[in-house]
């Protein structure tokens, strides 16, 4: 029996060939229109650079791009992910001997005839029908298990629609290609075993009734429905939430790569200060990397799926972000059409939120859980800096603001008597460094430690145990200014960079071997945002190192056989990466009874933040982080929650007060565990 | 509408330990910080709104030292216009009254039509700025305003009164209006912000400037002379309440009720 293939058969009169020729030139003229018209976006928006380092973007965009390494976070819909990618790539080359088949019936890609293109051809057979299983499943569960990471909130319209067009069209493209093999096999009859083409062979049974002549048009028609719906999904894409599939890898590639870091106010400018606007108001404040992400976000959820602020009810869903910035830059850029002026209403306080802008932490969960590196932090800093310039910032955060610019502590203290503290210490003498004098360590209270009378006990007991390892050290005292982590993640860079070159000044000023703080915050800002650079570590990883050199030893029955948990802090773990040390002190506790949290390493869960969020107000949370992450700790049945933050602390302590868990759960700063402990 | 709003700076003493000086008629100023009279940071908010809504220009006008120039410059970044210091080494012990006298000189020598103060000022707390300075100018004067509606010719002042009470009064402009705090939420400058009216001249405006009498300015001029100053003897029958929550909550309900706390 003899088929006519597609590329032989001519349609209404003209040539199969013509056909696809149209067809191609068509397509591919209005998708690089489309594109097009994106790429002009990111060049008419700000700067940003993003091509250092390039070895290691490229590993980046091979583990977390083409690796899919974060799709497993989320297991089920992980898997049918990386399924679904994985028959994406295999199976764009059979999409692309398809399109040669138009042109010519014996068309294969070079390499590709013979027995490659004969295994190619099995295995592919397989994909078929594994991809149009995953579409069924994702089908089925979007429209009956509706899971509510997939929910939108606020009042942005929903995707959830182009979700069904997707899996419709890759279905039909999984469907048309089985009517194609199908029809063939059913002509032709089995060549080879039904086994390897399981695919054709399940075609060729659906259509086991059809005569010969329905066949013939069935194969020649499953072959243009292909063609039609491959170059109607190319050219969705771009205009959809499904331009991930385009974004995604050159995303990962582009992502940021030092973590714990904010952005300057505008890149390749020397003065922002003589900036005429700054911080992100209108959407062309953004840079092109900001928009990249915006395009990219395949609106998964998982980033506000693992947003404190979103777990306890405030504003902030960081999805949204990325899908009304998408939304707004599609109306405001469209693809036909004049840009539209927003005239007198700016992008930030209006699309996004000024309650949304504040109910961020930084605790950067988003960040960590993003597949594909979408930032959310940087973004939020540059609207805040722009709310700020407008003189915009909640009532609850101006006076520890105000108090640090006047002071240079939140806590509205005089600064000599930034060494109070230590006065109540006995038997440890702390040395407060004098401009020219020298020591080993140099230990960076901060104005917690300072001042607040819970964490001068953090303070203490740090002092203790500096003085125990033998290790020369000394404090800057009068001449400390607050670290500044959180001044610059609300958008004050003014007073960040008073505090911090205070702070720079003070270092240059003495000599000393390495800085330690027991604040995750002030350990972040020093490491990763101060200008110049000095050896910072975390009072976790000094610790860790005392007790390997034996530096100090461990011994007592404080904790008594209680269960430990350990809540890593988003300073330490997340944005620094200081995940093993602290378990290592932990381990080195004698009867030590440690057991994780569901949520623990890069999903810990945020305490609710640090420096002037202390203070910070907020009228929309139906409940505090701190108490949510205590219920976790009762969850597992924990006695005591072991800390390496201070204002993790002072946030757990107060939550396990209003959670009625007080006599039965302890908090603990990691610094006073080990104290009580010193041999 | 021209706005002049007259300002302080005090120090600030919320957490600090005060001490007497050795003269024992004034607490030891050296380790204290100073910032602008709260009362009066609503002040100036306020006469930027007014501005913003219905235009005109917003003077600043202090009575001090070069030291006050760095919250004549937060006011300059907050939307005021101009600024201008006023300040003589003879005004030196200068009380309320002459204050307001030496402001009363130089707004009688400019055209405004309202001006703003705090209604009180948190270091010594007299209270009486506002209405000596609208005595001296011949104007009306409202005091703890906390809502200001500028009309034509006049301004309509809502006032807090006595058990939650309210009035509001239509005065004639040109007036002093003394605000309280809370009238307005008033506007976070940043660093920048004041970098950004740096180049901005406060001219400063001495005694002769004024036309004031060297015997009418200053400790000469003042009309209270301030005895002593001292701390507030402890008191007796401060209790700390030990135990614990539900036991502590108990005996602090007592002692509500014995004291006729609540009923």
């Amino acid at each position: 029996m003899t088929l006519l293939e597609p590329a032989d058969v001519p349609l209404a009169g003209i040539p199969a060939p013509i056909v696809a020729a149209i067809i191609l030139l068509v397509a591919i003229a209005i998708f690089s229109y489309v594109m097009l018209r994106r790429i002009q976006l990111l060049r008419a928006v700000l700067p940003d650079p993003r091509l250092s380092e390039i070895g290691r973007r490229i590993w980046l965009a091979l583990v977390y791009g083409f690796g899919q390494a974060r799709q497993p976070r989320y297991l089920g819909a992980g898997i049918m992910h990386i399924l679904l990618f994985a028959g994406f790539v295999i199976l764009s080359l059979r999409s692309l001997t398809l399109i040669g088949r138009g042109f010519s019936s014996t068309f294969h890609l070079p390499l590709m005839g013979g027995g490659v293109g004969f295994v190619y051809d099995v295995f592919k057979d397989y994909v078929v029908l594994v991809v149009l299983v995953v579409c069924i499943v994702a089908i089925v569960r979007r429209a009956v298990f509706k899971p509510t990471r997939y929910q939108h909130t606020g009042n942005s319209e929903g995707h959830g629609a182009e979700a069904y067009v997707i899996l419709g069209m890759v279905s039909a493209l999984m469907i048309t290609d089985l009517i194609y093999d199908g029809s063939a096999m059913a002509v032709r009859g089995h060549t080879f075993s039904p086994a390897l083409f399981p695919a054709a062979t399940l075609g060729a049974a659906l259509m086991g009734n059809a005569n010969e002549s329905s066949l013939r048009v069935l194969h020649v028609a499953g072959y243009w429905a292909h063609i039609l719906v491959f170059f109607t999904l190319l050219n969705y894409l771009p205009i959809s939430k499904h331009f991930h599939v385009i974004t995604a890898i050159p995303n990962v590639f582009f992502a940021k790569l030092n973590k714990g870091s904010i952005k300057p106010v505008r890149w390749g400018v020397d003065d922002w200060m003589e900036l005429e606007e700054c911080g992100a108001g209108r959407f062309e404040q953004f840079t092109w990397k900001h928009v990249l992400d915006f395009y990219s976000c395949a609106d998964c959820g998982r980033c506000s799926d693992n947003c404190p602020a979103s777990t306890v009810g405030r504003a902030l869903s960081p999805r949204m972000i990325s899908i009304k910035a998408r939304d707004y830059a599609y109306e405001h850029y469209p693809v036909f059409g004049a840009n539209k002026d927003p005239g007198d209403k700016p992008f930030t306080g209006n699309i996004v939120t000024e309650q949304e802008i504040w109910a961020c932490t930084t605790c950067g969960a988003c960040e960590q859980e993003c597949p594909i590196f979408i930032e959310y932090i940087d973004k939020i800093v540059d609207m805040r800096r722009y709310l700020v310039e407008q003189g915009e910032m909640p009532a609850s955060l101006q006076k520890p603001l105000q108090q640090i610019k006047k002071k240079g502590n939140a806590y509205g203290a005089t600064k000599t008597k930034r060494a109070e503290w230590t006065k109540a210490l006995e038997g440890v003498q702390v040395k407060e460094l004098q401009q020219g004098d020298a020591t080993d360590t140099l230990f960076f209270v901060d104005s917690c430690g300072s001042f607040d009378p819970r964490i001068q006990e953090i303070s203490k007991s740090f002092a203790r145990i500096l003085n125990r390892s033998g290790v020369e050290f000394g404090i800057l005292g009068k001449d400390e200014t607050d670290s500044g982590n959180e001044i610059r993640r609300l958008g004050e860079e003014g007073l960040f960079e008073q505090v911090s070159s205070k702070n720079i000044e003070a270092f240059r000023a003495r000599a000393f071997r390495e800085i330690v703080a027991f604040d995750p915050h002030a350990f972040n800002v020093i490491r990763n945002d101060y200008p110049v650079k000095f050896p910072v570590t975390h009072a976790s990883q000094m610790l860790a190192r005392f007790l390997e050199q034996g530096k100090i030893t461990l011994k007592g029955d404080y904790l008594a056989g209680r269960l430990v948990t350990y809540h890593d802090p988003c300073y330490l773990g997340r944005h620094n990466g200081v995940y093993d040390e602290p378990r290592a002190v932990l381990g080195r506790i004698p009867g030590m009874r440690l057991r994780e949290m569901h949520r623990s390493f890069t999903r810990s869960f945020c305490c609710s933040g640090g420096g002037p969020l202390l203070w910070y107000e907020n009228e929309e949370e139906k409940e505090r982080m701190g108490e949510r992450r205590v219920k976790m700790a009762a969850e597992i049945g924990a006695q005591v929650i072991v800390t390496a933050c201070p204002f993790c602390l002072i946030n757990l302590e107060d939550a396990v007060k209003t959670t009625g868990n007080e006599g039965k759960i302890e908090v603990i700063d990691m610094v006073e565990l080990v104290d009580r402990y010193l041999a | 509408m021209d706005i002049i709003v007259c300002v302080k700076r005090v120090p600030d003493t919320s957490e600090t330990d005060l001490a007497i000086d050795k003269g024992g008629k004034d607490i030891q100023k050296g380790d204290l910080d100073y910032d602008i009279n709260d009362w009066d940071r609503f002040a100036v908010e306020e006469a930027v709104l007014i501005k913003e809504k219905a235009g005109g220009k917003v003077t600043m006008v202090t009575v001090g030292d070069e030291d006050a120039e760095e919250m004549l410059r937060e006011g300059l970044a907050r939307g005021a216009d101009e600024a201008f210091l006023l300040s003589d080494e003879s005004f030196e012990g200068s009380d309320g009254y002459v204050t307001a006298s030496i402001l009363a000189a130089f707004l009688k020598q400019r055209s405004y039509d309202l001006v703003l103060t705090g209604t009180l000022a948190d270091d010594d707390c007299g209270g009486q700025l506002g209405g000596m300075l609208a005595a001296m100018l011949g104007v009306p004067v409202a005091t703890l305003v906390h809502k200001v509606d500028v009309k034509d010719g006049t301004v309509a002042v809502t006032r807090e009164l006595e058990a939650g009470l309210s009035e509001t009064l239509d005065i004639d402009l040109p007036a002093v209006v003394s605000v309280a705090t809370g009238i307005n939420e008033p506007r976070f400058v940043s660093i920048r912000a004041v970098r950004k009216v740096a180049s901005i001249e406060i001219p400063t405006v001495d005694r002769e400037e004024l036309g004031l009498d060297e015997a009418a300015v200053g400790s000469a001029g003042a009309k209270v002379e301030i005895e002593t100053v001292f701390l507030p003897p402890e008191g007796e029958g401060a209790e700390i309440i030990a135990g614990s929550p539900v036991d502590a909550a108990v005996r602090l309900a007592e002692i509500l009720k014995e004291k006729g706390g609540i009923a």
